[in-house]
């Protein structure tokens, strides 16, 4: 029998931990590592896509789409069930994922981002306007139940915890397989020289295609999660900025392995709240600045995407 | 009638005010390969620079149509002052790399710059509305307009005609124009490239500042004024062509144009309309309107 992949294991193992550990937690590092995990999974969307060679700058689209959906679901047809808003998000985000990854399997390099970008700003511009759905208030956002179990209030914070810690655990595993199976072995070679995965009888165009609708499903599914743990939901979350934070983590942790957009995304939470607390005039630069300093001086996250591009 | 006048001069005003922003982006790109996300915060800084030095010249008494004068010094000197500290302490190390990788460092100094405007100038809303007024109002077909906006219209149109005149006249602008088409031999020609490529920076953001400058004394300049105006002229200078300068003054025709429209037909899609508009573009016309020539690259 096959020695069991370290990367599950770790998985595996972290996810022990944290159901284990979050007991323990105050309520506000329980709220921080949910919403770190959450986002982790947005990155880990943004892993797959940077493996094929592709940067994102709009991936707040299906960001806000599942947020916006498992709301409307819940406020609008007055559905208290978490299940059903979560699968409602995953399916919208990757219905709408069929149609505009259709578009964006086209482009390439900035092409792509700035697509993808005008895409999330559309959204972000209907959703403004849109008075029905709170314009810039947006609106919040509650459930009752799961699957049809009733939950407290009181153990609603672990339930979605565990939720999300089960999922970022289902989500890495899931992603590691695929990323070692056959259709996604050819992933990289995608980033690395297309011409050749064509002449290796590989489609290019479908493999995007996928790669594009898993990620923004996944995406979709995270905005939910997002919304049921913070209660509350806005356009802010199509726009740009917002894609370009997820950017920003995705970089901070590499393409190397599936576990580092959590431990990334983790680590950019604690320090962004602590930030906020001591300093918050010079949270974006120092962002920007680590950006920077990643960029130039630790490549290996960022040039195992960008390496066959240019000689 | 008099509504249809009302949304092309409107068009007009926003497309000139576009213009000057987008013309600096595309010749950065065109130029350098390099898709600007920092030219929001040139435009905020040169806002800023403009409500300082103004303030400054008017408390220091000086005579208001001088506050005009102080408007373009603040744009020169935003262009002299941080254009090279950026093209030379930070890209000048990056050229040769992935486009998108300079996406992203230009994304880090559009955040660093953002805070860098917080730290200097505080997060109080700054105004200097002396310049806006002190034209007067103008009166078209009953419609009331400033003669301020006026103003902005012949600036654009100055530069509009500045860089059609120095591309295809001066020997620098045909050593730009060959820069732009084909950098390696351009340096085997013996042009120096990373000369050319000081001044372009130098000239984008100093553009970029002069759309600030002459937004500043319309708007309250607040903390954040660049995050908006940066996806504005992406919209633009990728309808019109990424490098193209004719097609950024077409890009921002079309964009003020729309804007225009459903500002006053239909407000519900006016903030997605200009998105709409630039997707139907991308599809269609995956390199923009004007697009340039490129050989294919294995």
């Amino acid at each position: 029998m096959r020695a069991p992949d370290r990367t599950e294991t770790i998985a595996l193992l972290g996810l022990l931990a944290l159901l284990g550990g979050g007991a323990l937690l105050p309520q506000w590092a329980l709220f921080l590592v949910t919403l770190a995990l959450t986002k982790g999974l947005v990155v880990l969307s943004l892993l797959l896509l940077m493996r094929t060679g592709l940067v994102s700058f709009g991936h707040g689209l299906y960001y806000c789409l599942g947020a916006y959906a498992a709301g409307t679901v819940g406020q609008l047809l007055h559905v208290g069930d978490a299940a059903v808003m979560l699968l409602v998000a995953f399916a919208v985000s990757g219905a709408v994922a069929l149609i505009v990854g259709l578009l964006l399997a086209s482009y390439r390099g900035i092409f792509f981002a700035m697509l993808s970008l005008a895409f999330s700003m559309i959204l972000y511009g209907l959703l403004v306007k849109s008075s029905a759905l709170g314009s810039t208030d947006g609106f919040n956002i509650a459930f009752a139940s799961a699957a049809g179990v009733k939950l407290s209030s009181a153990s609603r914070r672990y339930f979605l915890f565990a939720l999300v810690a089960s999922f970022a655990a289902l989500a890495a595993v899931g992603m590691h397989r695929f990323l070692g199976s056959h259709l996604g072995r050819l992933v990289p070679a995608v980033r690395d020289n297309e011409l050749r995965v064509e002449y290796l009888g590989a489609s290019v165009r479908n493999i995007v295609y996928l790669n594009s609708i898993i990620a923004a499903a996944l995406t979709g599914l995270a905005g939910a999660l997002t919304a049921l743990v913070v209660g509350h939901i806005d356009p802010e979350m199509a726009y740009w900025t917002t894609s370009g934070e997820f950017v920003f983590v995705a970089i901070l942790s590499g393409t190397s392995s599936v576990l580092a957009p959590f431990l990334g995304s983790l680590l950019f939470e604690l320090l962004r709240s602590f930030a906020y607390q001591y300093s918050p005039n010079t949270w974006q630069m120092v962002v920007g600045a680590a950006m920077l300093l990643v960029i130039m001086f630790l490549p290996t996250g960022l040039w195992a995407v960008f390496r066959g591009k240019r000689t | 009638m008099g509504h249809v006048l009302a949304v092309v001069i409107d068009g007009i005003i926003y497309s000139s005010w576009l213009f000057i922003i987008a013309v600096g982006l595309t010749l950065i790109y065109g130029v350098m390969k390099i898709l600007n996300l920092a030219h929001g915060s040139f435009y905020a800084l040169g806002a800023y620079a403009a409500a300082s030095l103004v303030g400054r010249w008017l408390a220091g008494g000086g005579s208001p149509y001088g506050s005009y004068a102080m408007l373009i010094l603040a744009a020169i000197l935003v262009g002299l002052v941080v254009g090279p500290l950026i093209e030379r302490g930070l890209l000048r190390f990056l050229y040769g790399k992935d486009e998108i990788v300079l996406v992203l460092v230009t994304y880090a100094v559009f955040l660093i710059l953002e805070d860098a405007i917080k730290l200097v100038w505080g997060v109080e809303a700054y105004f200097v509305s002396e310049p806006y007024g002190l034209l007067g109002s103008v009166s078209i077909a009953g419609l009331t307009y400033p003669v301020y906006s006026a103003a902005l219209v012949l600036v654009s149109l100055l530069v509009g005609a500045a860089f059609a005149l120095a591309l295809n006249r001066t020997r620098q602008g045909k050593l730009l124009t060959a820069v732009i088409h084909d950098r390696e031999i351009s340096a085997a020609m013996g042009i120096d490239v990373r000369r050319v490529y000081l001044v372009t920076f130098t000239v984008g953001t100093m553009l970029a500042a002069t759309g600030g400058a002459l937004t500043a004394p319309t708007v309250s300049v607040v903390p954040g004024m660049g995050v908006e105006v940066i996806v504005l002229a992406f919209a633009v200078v990728v309808i019109g062509g990424l490098g193209s300068f004719a097609g950024a003054a077409l890009g921002s025709l079309i964009v003020g144009m729309v804007r225009s429209a459903a500002v006053h037909y239909l407000p519900a899609v006016e903030l997605f309309s200009i998105y709409v508009v630039m997707a139907v573009v991308l599809i269609a016309r995956p390199r923009g309107l004007f697009r340039a020539l490129e050989a294919r690259k294995i």
